[in-house]
């Protein structure tokens, strides 16, 4: 009971900075929403997709919003250090709650600002009517996948956070884990172009599976059985909260 | 039952001592003050007091509590005020209040009427919807005073409060933290390496050098004991007076130029012998002072240094601990 009062108390915090930061939520939206544009129109009548049927803004636009879900969760995530750097961590540290309490209370925090970021470029998609969705369930799947992107990236920036001392690794994560990831997802092009040898990187991407599982919910076809994705990226989840909560209870201040 | 009982408690960093074997009992109510340079443990013991450090050895209770044994409540025991501060600037005044109330689970409505009655306390209550970003360093540490106090603790602990912080807001603080003492009949600890501080605010002062405990005991008692006060008499015939003072009361008389130095006890009740001792022999006095010892004279007796040059050295000692931390 306590537990749950501990993460609802942190989670709180975390929606009240977001909602008060208003630049983050518009930087944070921008470059997807420019690669959607710029890419989107700039590709769209030059490129066939081998074995599609949709254009390549419909194919692009789940990769976006699973990028951005990432960027804004990993962030979240990593806020920890500043936590750490400014002292608060202390102040919740000392508190009478238990420090898993805490970790899974930022990362449901992280989560669903992350899911608040993504589903503003659903909304803005279908606002354009570069999106079309056919049924309400669809959104339903697209939702479900985006909410476990951001916790197993919260969970990840917590982890990675817990043994930072200050952002100047931060750079470092950035070019060695972000873009890799990101570009090794299928979130620009379909997974099944890349040479052999590569194929199996995106096999263990965790990413992967969130795009392919909300490609599935927002355009009904996906590269992977979306059941396998959600048992996959749940699977992830569950063990970086589980490693994030670990590594976060050794922190030290 | 004390409110705080420290026993032999000892933290090892590598090969550092941080903190060595220290003991003392603190009672319900008291204002105790850990008092040294930066670097002689105040913060470690605090640390380990607040179940944020394990010790190397040795232990402590809390409230009755122990600190290795029952962590969970000797946490809900304490209310604490960090060296440096732990506020959240980006949430107001009531905010940073409520998310701790809701992290120590006070109930909502005790946590409301709780809030306003102690932002009143610390004067910030017209402030309380303001982002803490925008208030001064003198509001930020009222802030957390009242924040630590929010749960109702047996034990405050205040480490460093008034530590960067100028005169006036300084003076304002203690303010506070007297009438804290003296309303709520709340214990509290405080670190400190300002003697005045700990002169004015401390019932009893434990001085610590080095890890160690080298003097404990009320701050008028400890500058009784290096020696008492001093009078410093610039005097017609200084020779003269010199051989008169031969008396009972009067530890010891030195001459330095033109002055005479008196060292005793209690100067206030013999000034006027002496004054009268001068008369009767027709020896003019020109001037007369009483210098009162301060804490820093009994840091200097205990230690043969002053504070300030055993900070220096203590310096090293916080570069080796970061560095057995950071291993």
């Amino acid at each position: 009971m306590s537990n749950i009062n501990t993460i609802y108390t942190i989670w709180l915090r975390d929606i009240k900075h977001f909602l008060r930061s208003k630049s983050r939520i518009i930087g944070s939206i921008g470059m997807p929403l420019f690669f959607i544009l710029i890419l989107g129109f700039g590709f769209n009548s030059i490129i066939q997709l081998p074995g599609m049927e949709e254009d390549y803004t419909q194919f692009l636009i789940p990769g976006m919003i699973a990028m951005s879900v990432l960027f804004t969760s990993m962030f979240a995530g990593i806020q920890i250090i500043w936590d750490k750097q400014f002292g608060f961590l202390k102040e919740t540290l000392v508190a009478p709650v238990t420090r898993f309490g805490i970790m899974l209370g930022q990362t449901l925090g992280g989560a669903t600002t992350a899911f608040i970021q993504g589903t503003i470029i659903l909304i803005l998609a279908l606002i354009f009517g570069i999106l079309h969705v056919s049924s309400f369930g669809s959104f339903l799947i697209a939702f479900g996948f985006m909410l476990l992107i951001g916790i197993f990236f919260t969970a990840t920036g917590v982890a990675i956070a817990s043994r930072m001392d200050d952002m100047h690794g931060f750079q470092l994560i950035m070019n060695f884990v972000i873009f890799p990831i990101v570009g090794l997802s299928g979130a620009f092009f379909p997974i099944t172009v890349l040479p052999s040898w590569i194929k199996p990187i995106t096999y263990i991407n965790p990413l992967s599976y969130g795009v392919e599982g909300i490609r599935y919910g927002l355009t009904g076809a996906s590269l992977i059985n979306p059941l396998i994705c959600f048992i996959v990226l749940g699977s992830f989840a569950i063990f970086m909260v589980l490693l994030g909560g670990h590594l976060f209870k050794n922190i030290k201040v | 039952m004390p409110a705080v009982s420290v026993k032999n408690l000892t933290k090892q960093f590598h090969e550092l001592c941080a903190v060595n074997n220290i003991s003392f009992d603190i009672n319900q109510g008291e204002v105790f003050g850990l008092l040294g340079p930066n670097g002689a443990g105040k913060t470690t013991t605090i640390s380990m007091l607040s179940t944020m450090l394990k010790p190397t050895s040795g232990t402590a209770t809390i409230n009755g509590y122990d600190i290795i044994k029952d962590p969970d409540n000797v946490r809900k025991s304490i209310g604490i005020v960090f060296q440096d501060p732990s506020l959240d600037e980006d949430l107001t005044a009531y905010e940073n209040l409520d998310l701790h109330g809701r992290l120590y689970g006070v109930p909502k409505n005790v946590r409301k009427q709780k809030i306003i009655e102690l932002l009143k306390l610390v004067e910030l209550d017209n402030r309380k919807d303001d982002l803490v970003k925008t208030f001064s360093g003198g509001m930020k540490r009222r802030l957390e005073i009242a924040r630590g106090l929010l749960h109702d603790p047996k034990v405050l602990f205040l480490d460093e409060p008034t530590i960067g912080l100028d005169p006036q807001t300084r003076n304002h603080l203690w303010t506070y933290i007297e009438k804290l003492s003296k309303e709520k009949n709340i214990t509290i600890i405080l670190t400190t390496h300002y003697m005045d501080e700990a002169d004015r605010l401390c019932g009893r002062v434990a001085i610590i050098d080095h890890g160690k405990i080298i003097a404990l005991n009320t701050p008028s008692y400890l500058k009784n004991e290096i020696g008492g006060d001093v009078i410093v008499i610039r005097a017609s015939n200084i020779e003269k007076l010199y051989s008169l003072l031969k008396q009972p009361w009067i530890k010891n008389v030195t001459k330095h130029d033109e002055l005479i130095y008196i060292h005793l006890k209690d100067a206030e009740k013999h000034v006027v012998d002496i004054v009268n001792l001068a008369n009767k022999n027709n020896i003019e006095i020109k001037s007369l002072s009483i210098n009162k010892p301060s804490l820093e004279d009994v840091f200097l007796h205990f230690t043969g240094k002053t504070i300030r040059e055993q900070e220096a050295s203590a310096i090293d000692n916080i570069r080796i601990r970061r560095r057995a931390r950071n291993k």
